[in-house]
Formats: C-alpha cells, structure tokens, sequence
C-alpha cells in the first residue's frame, strides 16, 4: 500500500469517528498569512511537498489567485494529525482576506466548527479581522488566534522581550473583547483566548515555526531563546525544535471542538426545526445513521466533473447514487459522487457521515445556502447565511460577440451560484446585464473568470450602487386604485436609528412577519408598544406597520399590500435605486366589496403609488456607498498619501505612528475610490500596504444630489427629473 | 355628451334601439371588454351593423387615462359596455368625473346577468343575497370572500349569484368547473361545511344566447360534467320555494328529492 493510499484510507476510517474531527477555518485580514499558513501545515502534514509550500501558495489555484497573490475562493483541504497518541482528521477551509470577498468567509464558517484567526503581529487586529472575527462567532465558530509574522518584530522592529510580550498582550485583549461581545452568552467566558493554556500561538508562517505557552513549558525554550534565532538568522533551527505544524493543529486539536461537542449547542441556532423531531436529534447528536441534513455552503465548477457543491454534513450519511431533495428550491437530484479532501485533491468514496465536510459531485440544483435532505425525507431549511456587507458597485455587461449571446446568460446564472455576493440581473431584451459586487476588485474578478469560461465580454466603467431615504416625514397620504374604488392612506418617517442598525446586525430578521415574536425586541429598542405588534413585514431595513383595526377584507389582501410595498422599495421614485430606512404605517383602507375589483391589477399600483408619493412628500435623499480606507506608509510619504484621500472627497478619521510608519484611517465615498490602488501606489512610490472596509451608506452632500440623480436617470433612460409627488397621488 | 351604452349579454343585436340610435349619433364610438364579453358576435359585426369604427380600450386605456371622458369635453362619445353599464363594473367613477367636468351624461341600459340568471334559473329575484365573484388564483392573491359571501348568504336564508372570473386580454374566461373547485378548496382550508361536493349548485352558461345552458345538481355531480363556452357563472340556491325547486327538476335535471 503506497503512503497515500494509507493516508486515504485513515482519513475514510476517521470520517466515522466525530471525536476525532475537527472542521476548521482559517481567517484574517487580508496578507496577515493565511495562505501560507495553510501551505505550511499542508506540507508538515506530509499532503503536499514542502518545496512547494509558502512561497508555492500551494491553495491558491487560481490564476489570478497567484498573479495577485491574494486568496480569492475559499479552498478546502484535509489532513490528518497525530496528536497525544491519537489521530485526528483536520478538515481545513482556507478563506479570502480581502474586503470584496467577505461573502466566501460567511459561508466558510457554517462548514466548520472552529477558526484559527492570524494576526499580523506588525499590523495588529485590523478591521477585516474584525470582520471575519464577527463572522465566525456570529456562527458560533470557536477561535484560537495564531500571531504571525513575529520575525519581523524582532528583525525590522527589533522590539525587545518586553515589548514583544506587550504587543501579544495588546493584540490578545482585543480579540477578548470581540468574543465576550459576540460569543453565545453561556460560552463567551470559556471562550476566551489565553497565553497560559495555549489556545494563542505565535510564529512565522513563512519561516515554518510556532509556539505557545505549554510548549514553551515542554522544550524550555523562552523569550529571549526566540529573539536569538531570528536575530541570528536560525530560524530554520528553531522550525525543528518547534515546528509550525505540530504547534498549530496541537492548538486546533486541543482547543476547537470537535463535530459531535459544537453540534449540539450550534444546531439550536443554525437550524429553526424541532430539536425534539428524529432529524433535530440525529444533528444534535452527529448521528450518521439519523434522516440527511446537508447545508451547502460553496459551489464550484470543475472544467471535468461539472457542478461540485460542498457542504456541511449535519445529519445522516450522504451515500453516491442516492436522490437528494433541495428543500430551498424543490429540486431532486442523483447524485453521481461524494467525495472528502485529500490534501487538497478530491478523493471519491461511497459514503460521508455526519461531522464531515463533504464535496457533492453532480448536484445541479445546488446554490450556496441551500439545505438538502432526502427525497421522501425533507426536513425544515437550515438558517439562511447573512452577509455582513451588500454589494455596491456594478458594472454592465455585454457579449463581444452576439453569437456568444445565449451562453453568457448561462455564464452569468453560473456565476451568481458560485459565490452568492455576486448579484446578477440579466436583461434579455437590451443584452446589457448587470452584475453587482463587494467592490472594483471582485468585479474584476468576475469578469476574468466569464471570459475564462469561454464567452468574451465587454465591461462597462464601474457604477455605484446608491440608496434611496427620506429626511422628513409625510402623511397620510392617499394611494388610489386605478378603478378608484380602493384607497390606501399611508404615513411616512425615517426609521429609527436604533431599529436599522439593529436589522443591519441581523438582531432582527428582514421578511414578513407571522407571528408576534418579534414585538418584544422592537419594544425594547424603543418602538411603541401600538406599532411593534402590529409590524407586517420588515423589508430592506424598512418596516410596514398596519395601524388600522377591523377593516372588512384587508385580510384577503394583506399579502398584495406587502408585494407591492416590497417592489415599491426595490425601484424607488427618485432614481429607481433601492429604498432604505423608511418606517411606512397604514392608516386605513377603503376596500371594494368584490374580489375582482380589489385584485393585484388594483391593489398592487394603488399601494406603490402611495409608498412612492409619500416618498417624494418627506425630503427624498440619495444616499452613497462609504469605505474606511486604512493606509500603512513610511512618515515620508504620509503627506502624499493623505492628499490622495482628501482629493476623493475622503475624510481623515485618525492618525497614528509607530516608528518610522505612519497609520491613516479615512472614510471616502466608494465612487472616490475607482483606480485608487493606482493612484496610491504611485504617491507612496509603492510603499505603502493599505486596505479598505465597507462602511454603508450615508448622505451624499447636498450639491451633489441633484447632479448624481441625473446622471442614474441618464444612464437608466429615465426623464431628467423625478417626477413630484402629485404625479402619484390624486 | 358621453353615452354609457350597454350591449345586453350575447351579440350585436341585444343593444337597444335607443342605444343604437345614440351610437349612431355620437362622433366617436369606444368599447371595453375586460369586465365582460359579448360572444355570439365579434367586433366586426358590430362595425358592419353599425356602418363605423369602434375603438376598443384596454383596462389602462379606461382607468388610467380615462379616453372617453377626455374625449366627450366637446363631442359626443359612446362607451359600450356589456350586460348593463353600471352594474358589476366600476364606471360609476367615471359617471362623478364626468359630473364634475360639467360633461352631460346618459346611460342606456340593456340586460345583465344579474337579472338573467335568475331569471332562468327560477329562482325568485326576491331571495337573492350578496353577490360575489370568484377571482383567478394569483400568487399573493387567494380570497375566501367569495365563499364567506355564500355562508353569509346561506345563514339569512338567501340565494347566492357567483360570477366568474375574466382575462379577456390573456382569453380566460373562468369555467363553472373551476369556480366550484376554487369554492371547494376554500372549504378544505376553512372546514365550514357551507360547500361541499354534496351542495347543490345552479350552472348557467351562454345566458342570452339561442341556447343557454341551465343545469343544478349537486356539486359533485356538475364537477364531472362540460358546459361548453363562455360566459358561465353559478348560482348556490339556499332555502327554496316550491315553486323554485319543482323549476329546477323540471327545467335544469335537478335530482327529484329537492323537492320536499
């Protein structure tokens, strides 16, 4: 038996064995060094040669991936790790660090069940590891923290023994006070990473070492051991004595939970069924022979094997050949394979218990987000994925050659299922679609990987995505239905502060409301109590309160009524750009006695009409995308770098310095922010690492309104100016 | 002058004289078809009978940009409706608009299902409660109204007129079959026993034509049968007299025991 067939065959044995599991995510700000992390253990794990590993980045397969040398898609690899005696198999997900790609680390984190954050140990925690941070203990992920990159502390820095142990603590607190904010409240204590009990780590990912504070204890090696190597240039030493592999998946193994320990308190929060029924106990028990349960959470196109769905197995055993039941879309499937990671290859074999992540040959139907069952077995849909941000620039798209026409719409569908954060609007009769992502970069992205699938295209400049508010109040307003004989009257106000960001934060779920569940939550962010039990739907950070009692026949169309305020919302009347943060109330309702003179063709235009004057009565503002801009730059430079953000209308938010480098944090509107990487590139003579964070949206000044709302009205053949409120009420 | 001219139930020749003579009269000459149709005759007949143009305006033609009151400010316009012009229809906006933009109006009234179909169906115009129409089913849109207006009906001891839906602009015409399985399914959702494959029900198809069609038998039975072409609406009888249940056994093949 050669040694990877051996390998192969323990990972199949280990599948069945939960307890010796973990499932596992890397995350971190982007060039904090996952990718050479994952590389590096790959190779100490004997997967991958380890000639090819770090400098290699072995899991960034793409080719743009290198070219950038940057991770784009989150790559699974499996490995397996000796550990006290014991082997362990570790289902590794390496995931992007970059702002535009925050949608892969989402969905990485329903996969598994623990992550390792990386810190740069020079940059500290930046806001993207806050991010991904957040994303992880939002899906009840357990972290360890792994403090890369302390070579250069010593070697650039040359920080002493002291202040190397006050920047470990400085970064350790930080990331404390994130958990005990966001973890489960009955884990958040336990959860807290500690220097004595080794759940914090810190090396070189590059140079292949690591160590903590129980393996300090065990090879005698302190401190000032550490400064003597890297100063003197033994690193390569010091990755024998302590290396990198065994510190870390040790950690992991120590530290992250198992499949079977996280499943039982994250299923109660991931999955909204009957935790009594018999699939609600095979979850929470990890129990391979309980009904399937599958949440995908990545799809992929394999140029051979098609359409590759991998997901989180938390239920049952998925088998090759069986039919599989998408409760989400209601299609069924044979699935052709199912395979596990091998390094990070593909190995097909029969069958994949509970715990494990599995990659799902021939699953047409598959999305990301999706729940699958059994067919004649289905189960209620796992909670969907939030993602943190929303897409806000979008570039139009168009076929080079029309024969290329039919098959770009199938590129274009492929493309919005592979990564979810994409948002694709395809528009047959113009030929110009439109995709939506996280940024410039990830529509760049996109459009290599379009004409990478054999279609040609042409992009248009990149656009902002803009927002729609209102700054005052109106009301109430009347909405006619065309055969006038059923009236709406509706008020209008802005939506409290405290009620919008706790829907952004995803406290509160968007979607039409059934029962009264959520009343108590609005009371307490400060709702009256006559408004919060009467809240029917809850629909792009907006709210649409029925305020009337006893009206005949609203009932039978209450579901019209929230149609037709949900498409209003979708294509708002002053540039047909998406409306945001408006708390509209139905007053009362005149409502014809029969059925057919109070249908769609009635109801939906007379409620559109009223969300639409409303609108246009109370101060319609535009709203524009922001980013916090953080820039790293020698002093030298810092003159030229912060020009580069005042000229895009940015502000300065803070300032620090450190030696000789200078930190600029600055908020700058994202239509600023096209051919910055450019531009600053240039400034700082190339010096200068930077990053950017999505920051929402917020009032674009006020000499700019009318000029923008234009140009969105030009561009989208719309008149010149919106029309005024009496073109939609009278 | 704007003539609200109704055109009966059938074909072109179910107009009155005085509506034919105000048409003939009036500058222009506008139809609509989406409340009802007419379909013993088609539009070309009616050109042919009347010797001119007749513009037929779609739903937003008439409710949105209101056509015919903008055109009657100074000439005179007919607006040809089926059955009669107010009844079942949403015009009587137009009529106020009309009154308040000082344009003089006159409505010319021709028969309406409303008072066909009970008429041969027997049942006493007296006994009738609430009528309601059954709606195609629409995602967001599945109204029990239609089937709470038969209960309410029911429990005053009243007949009930059930109209049934019309797409005339996507050629759907709702049969007497599916309005009784709307009817039927909204008793499985509520469970109140008012419809019920054991109720009887009046179907009435192509009334005002040469050969209408009649039948009443228990809503199981008239489930399997085919009625042929449009117009068709049901009557749900409540309480009889006897004078209407010997009518319907002898008239419309009602089994025998209704009458009691």
């Amino acid at each position: 038996m050669s040694r990877r067939d051996k390998m192969i065959s323990k990972i199949k044995k280990l599948m069945y064995q939960p307890t010796y599991i973990r499932n596992i995510g890397i995350v971190a700000h982007i060039d904090h060094g996952k990718t050479t992390l994952s590389d590096n253990l790959l190779a100490g794990a004997g997967m991958i040669s380890s000639d090819l590993a770090g400098d290699q980045r072995f899991l960034d397969f793409d080719e743009q991936e290198q070219a950038r040398g940057i991770t784009i898609d989150a790559a699974n690899v499996s490995m397996v790790h000796s550990y006290d005696d014991d082997e362990y198999l570790i289902n590794l997900i390496d995931t992007p660090g970059h702002v535009d790609f925050g949608g892969d680390v989402t969905r990485a984190m329903r996969a598994v069940d623990g992550a390792v954050v990386v810190v740069c140990a020079v940059e500290g925690i930046m806001p993207q590891t806050e991010t991904v941070l957040r994303q992880a203990l939002k899906e009840n992920v357990r972290p360890v923290l792994f403090i890369n990159k302390v070579d250069r502390l010593i070697n650039e820095l040359k920080l002493d023994s002291t202040e190397l142990q006050n920047r470990f603590i400085k970064v350790i607190a930080s990331a404390n006070k994130l958990i005990k904010n966001m973890a489960p409240k009955e884990l958040k204590d336990k959860w807290q990473v500690k220097v004595d009990d080794g759940s914090v780590a810190f090396g070189s990912a590059y140079h292949n070492w690591a160590i903590n504070v129980p393996i300090m204890q065990e090879s005698g090696i302190n401190f000032n051991d550490i400064l003597n190597y890297c100063k003197n240039e033994e690193q390569k030493e010091l990755a024998e004595k302590v290396p990198l592999t065994d510190v870390l998946l040790g950690m992991v193994v120590e530290h992250l939970p198992s499949p079977d320990e996280s499943q039982a308190y994250r299923v109660p929060t991931i999955w909204p069924g009957d935790l009594e029924s018999e699939e609600g106990k095979a979850m929470i028990n990890t129990d391979p022979d309980g009904p399937l349960a599958v949440m995908i959470t990545d799809v992929s196109i394999d140029k051979h094997a098609g359409e590759i769905a991998t997901g989180r197995v938390y239920g049952g055993t998925i088998e090759k050949g069986t039919e599989i039941f998408f409760v989400g879309s209601h299609g069924t499937n044979r699935i052709q394979q199912v395979g596990v990671y091998f390094g990070p290859e593909r190995v097909n074999t029969d069958k994949v218990p509970a715990g494990n992540i599995v990659a799902i040959t021939g699953a047409r139907n598959a999305v990301a987000g999706e729940t699958v069952c059994n067919v004649g077995r289905k189960i209620k849909a796992f909670e969907g994925l939030e993602h943190i941000s929303e897409p806000v620039v979008t570039v139009a798209v168009e076929a080079k050659n029309t024969k290329d026409l039919p098959k770009l719409i199938e590129v274009l569908r492929q493309v919005g299922k592979e990564d979810p954060t994409v948002k694709v609007e395809i528009n047959e009769e113009t030929g110009e679609h439109l995709i939506s992502g996280m940024g410039e970069l990830h529509l760049e992205i996109i459009a290599y990987r379009i004409n990478e699938k054999g279609v040609e295209i042409e992009t248009s400049e990149p656009i902002v995505v803009y927002r729609e508010t209102i700054a005052g109040t109106a009301g109430p307003v009347e909405g006619k239905s065309p055969n006038k004989h059923n009236k709406f009257y509706i008020e209008i106000e802005p939506l409290e502060d405290e009620i919008f960001q706790a829907i952004h934060d995803g406290e509160i779920k968007e979607g039409r409301v059934k029962g009264k569940e959520m009343a108590a939550k609005m009371i307490e962010l400060g709702l009256g109590k006559d408004q919060a039990r009467k809240i029917w739907n809850v629909y792009r950070r907006s709210l649409f309160v029925n305020m009337t009692r006893g009206i005949q026949y609203l009932d039978e169309i209450k579901e019209l009524l929230m149609e037709g305020f949900e498409s209003a919302l979708d294509d708002g009347p002053i540039a047909r750009e998406k409306v945001v943060g408006v708390k509209i109330k139905l007053m009362d309702a005149k409502i014809h006695e029969d059925a057919v003179h109070r249908g769609p063709a009635q109801v939906l235009p007379a409620i559109r009409k009223a969300v639409y004057g409303s609108l246009m009565l109370a101060e319609p503002t535009l709203l524009e995308p922001i980013q916090k801009v953080f820039i790293n730059v020698p002093q030298d430079y810092m003159g030229s770098s912060t020009r580069e953000i005042q000229n895009r209308r940015g502000q300065i938010v803070n300032m620090s310095q450190e030696g000789d480098m200078a930190t600029v944090e600055s908020k700058v509107p994202v239509a600023e922010m096209f051919g910055f990487a450019g531009d600053i590139r240039s400034a700082a003579e190339g010096r200068c690492l930077w990053s950017t964070e999505n920051a929402g949206f917020e009032r674009l000044p006020r000499e700019l309104q009318k000029i923008i709302i234009r140009e969105i009205r030009d561009r989208k053949g719309l008149s010149p100016e919106p029309y005024g409120p009496d073109h939609y009420i009278g | 002058m704007l003539y609200f001219i109704g055109l009966g139930l059938y074909d072109e020749k179910d107009i009155s004289v005085k509506g034919l003579e105000a048409l003939k009269s009036s500058d222009e000459v506008y139809a609509e078809f989406y409340t009802a149709g007419l379909f013993g005759t088609s539009i070309l007949k009616f050109e042919e009978l009347l010797g001119r143009e007749v513009k037929i305006l779609t739903r937003e033609e008439v409710e949105e940009e209101i056509i015919p009151l903008k055109e009657a400010i100074n000439q005179d316009i007919s607006f040809l409706i089926a059955g009669d012009p107010l009844i079942a229809t949403t015009h009587t906006d137009m009529m106020m608009q009309a009154k308040k933009r000082g344009i003089k109006t006159q409505v010319i009234h021709s028969s309406s299902i409303l008072s066909a179909a009970p008429g041969i169906s027997g049942l006493q115009a007296y006994k009738f409660g609430k009528v309601t129409t059954v709606p195609f089913t629409e995602e967001n849109y599945f109204p029990h109204s239609p089937y709470m207006a038969i209960k309410n009906n029911m429990e005053q001891d009243s007949h009930t007129l059930v109209l049934l839906d019309i797409r005339a602009h996507e050629n759907r015409y709702m049969t007497v079959n599916q309005g009784l399985e709307y009817l039927l399914n909204v008793e499985d959702q509520r469970k109140e026993g008012v419809i019920t494959e054991n109720t009887l029900a009046v179907a009435i198809a192509r009334a005002g034509s040469p050969n209408p069609l009649v039948r009443a038998d228990n809503i199981g039975t008239l489930m399997k049968e085919d009625f042929g072409g449009p117009l068709h609406c049901i009557i749900i009888p409540s309480k009889m007299h006897f004078m209407e249940a010997e009518y319907l056994v002898a008239m419309a093949g009602a089994p025998e025991d209704i009458i009691k």
